[in-house]
């Protein structure tokens, strides 16, 4: 059976705003911090489908910039909680409460930092990559570990969430429908860039990275501007998930958690438009019920990986519209 | 700062370098012969570092805990390589990877199951407890003493294998053209398969070795891991006398920058301040050698030039 991956596409976004509005009716609020989570884990791994989907790299340091944007929210938060004073050198500042302020410093330090990190790591492809990636994620984890002034191995409490212009975001249905909303939002800019010239020369980037140099594209420059982008996306959706939980901590730059957003995208099937939607829908479902089953789930969750990659090339959406995913 | 301080921490450094040497050389010759990147070797420490403790818990003897644990992470690498990894020598690195990390979720949750969340203990063998006075009148723990002996023996064991024996020979030939060796009749699958079981029975053995002097628990595998890949990374992949000076290179700075960046630091700061820089900045310093060493090669001190 061949369906349309336009039609897949709808109905992942029709159900997961369904699931939240039944629990809403049938006043079970946990059922929608669950949809929170599913979406704000598929916005980080939008981020992350951006280079390694269309891009061709994978990063396996993803969780950096997932943390830096959860600890951008954790010290604005902290400092505006203590009314404490955020000495930075040039100015200094008593930290916000404003989710869109948190949101553009989450960003922009984020990509930043993927802008450095980037510069080093390009330099490299293929298994050199991953393996750079991920010691540069285990570098961020011991320094919020080591570093004592937020908390450092136990994390940053964050008492009340944080406050967006017109919502509640206390309310769990007003800040599920706001992450909705941003999902929304940058899988549009997914989707637009992909099909831009600049998504088309990521694309031929991977595809054969002799041929585009040949035509006059500069790979390791579109690489970079992709690698930024991803980042930042990724920042936004550690904000969101810092104030999803009012919690930091080290955690959020674990090499696990890398790990897992690679394991969301292969899911739901590399490169596609709602492979990470997909993908997040289908992981925290299977953590809250095989959770509640047994104790061991990983176990589980790492048999299915195992049938995926050797059965299922294309993950569930290429399952279901019987086309294999871009091959990275 | 004494003299005795500092060749104690150097011996520190040494004895952690070897180890890791211990975890990158499986890496690097499984990269090296058959293009995988194996996730999954943190694993393999892991069980051979429970093989250990469980075997020595009941015999009581060390020993037999080191036989358990070569015998049992080489098994488990055998069984891994024949009915999964066999399947992605051609697969993309991304499907390795993924692959791998669940092999990593099904060994990790599989042992807390059989064994339970609670670290076990390896006791450090009668014979090589207590410190030694060495010349100069340091004195040092004998059992970490017997682990560089052990790595560096080791070492000088894996390069005779490569270098001068039949079987060596067919994995370096290996490494440069494997449907040559094929078609010149060597049985590859077994080769691999050898190959893998090698890499994880040395895994296998550094996990037991320093799970004497850490504790045995879920999840020791992947930090070790992590730094092995930064090891290889420096010395180049694919590269065994890469991995052996990127591993003492690693083990040396992690050590040394833990002890002295503090201490550094305080000249030119209040002492508060300079701990706390100072420890954050050594946490970070294998990162940043990686990283110069990456900007001057990209492939690493002994990698193959592109």
């Amino acid at each position: 059976m061949r369906i349309e991956e336009r039609f897949v596409n709808a109905t992942v976004l029709v159900g997961l705003l369904g699931v939240p509005l039944w629990a809403l009716m049938i006043e079970e609020p946990f059922t929608i911090t669950l949809a929170t989570r599913a979406v704000i884990l598929a916005l980080a791994a939008v981020g992350l489908n951006v280079i390694l989907g269309v891009g061709g790299l994978v990063s396996f340091g993803h969780a950096i910039f997932f943390g830096i944007g959860g600890y951008a929210m954790g010290i604005l938060a902290f400092h505006a909680q203590t009314y404490s004073e955020l000495d930075l050198g040039l100015f200094s500042t008593s930290g916000t409460n404003s989710m869109p302020v948190i949101w553009l410093v989450a960003m922009g330090f984020s990509a930043f930092s993927a802008f450095l990190i980037g510069l080093l790591t390009l330099r490299t492809s293929g298994v050199y990559f991953i393996m750079i990636t991920l010691a540069f994620g285990q570098m961020f984890y011991y320094f919020a570990i080591s570093w004592p002034s937020y908390g450092g191995e136990d994390g940053l409490s964050i008492y009340v969430r944080n406050d967006f212009p017109g919502l509640n975001t206390l309310v769990p249905f007003q800040f599920f429908a706001l992450c909705f909303v941003i999902l929304c939002v940058v899988l549009f800019i997914y989707a637009r860039l992909q099909a831009s010239p600049f998504g088309l020369a990521l694309n031929s980037a991977r595809q054969s990275r002799a041929r585009a140099e040949t035509v006059g594209l500069d790979p390791m420059r579109i690489r970079l501007l992709a690698f930024v982008i991803s980042g930042a996306i990724t920042g936004l959706a550690g904000a969101l998930f810092a104030d999803l939980n009012r919690f930091v901590s080290p955690t959020m730059f674990s090499w696990q958690l890398s790990g897992e957003l690679i394991v969301l995208i292969i899911i739901g099937g590399v490169g596609r438009l709602m492979g990470p939607v997909i993908g997040a829908c289908l992981f925290v479902a299977l953590e809250h019920f095989l959770g509640g089953f047994t104790e061991f789930w990983h176990v589980f969750l790492g048999l299915i990986l195992l049938a995926i990659v050797l059965f299922a090339r294309g993950g569930v959406i290429g399952l279901l519209t019987g086309k294999e995913g871009a091959h990275v | 700062m004494s003299a005795i301080l500092i060749i104690e921490q150097i011996l520190n450094g040494l004895q952690f370098g070897v180890m890791l040497f211990l975890m990158a050389a499986g890496l690097t010759l499984i990269f090296g012969v058959m293009g995988l990147i194996n996730l999954a070797h943190g694993s393999l420490y892991m069980v051979g570092a429970f093989a250990a403790a469980a075997v020595a818990g009941w015999t009581g003897s060390f020993l037999l805990g080191l036989a358990a644990a070569l015998a049992a992470a080489a098994l488990a690498g055998a069984i891994i390589e024949m009915v999964v990894i066999r399947r992605l020598y051609s697969a993309a690195h991304l499907d390795q990877v993924l692959a791998t990390f669940a092999l990593i979720l099904i060994f990790s949750e599989g042992t807390r199951w059989v064994f339970g969340s609670f670290p076990l203990f390896l006791d450090i063998p009668e014979a090589l407890s207590g410190p030694v006075t060495l010349p100069g009148g340091i004195q040092y723990p004998l059992y970490r003493l017997a682990l560089i002996a052990i790595g560096l023996a080791v070492a000088v064991g894996l390069w005779a294998l490569i270098e001068r024996t039949r079987i060596g020979i067919q994995i370096r030939a290996g490494e440069n053209d494997r449907e040559m060796i094929g078609a010149l009749g060597v049985d590859i699958s077994k080769l691999y398969t050898l190959v893998f079981a090698l890499g994880a029975g040395l895994a296998g053995l550094s996990g037991a070795l320093v799970g004497a002097i850490q504790s045995v628990q879920v999840g020791m595998g992947e930090p070790v891991l992590i730094l092995a890949f930064v090891v290889i990374v420096i010395g180049g992949i694919g590269s065994i006398r890469g991995a052996f000076v990127g591993a003492l290179l690693v083990g040396l700075t992690d050590t040394l920058g833990g002890v002295f960046l503090p201490e550094l630091f305080a000249v030119f700061m209040e002492t508060s301040a300079a701990q706390k820089s100072g420890s954050a900045l050594a946490s970070m310093s294998i990162y940043i050698l990686m990283g110069l060493v990456l900007i001057w090669r990209p492939t690493g001190l002994f990698g193959a030039r592109i």
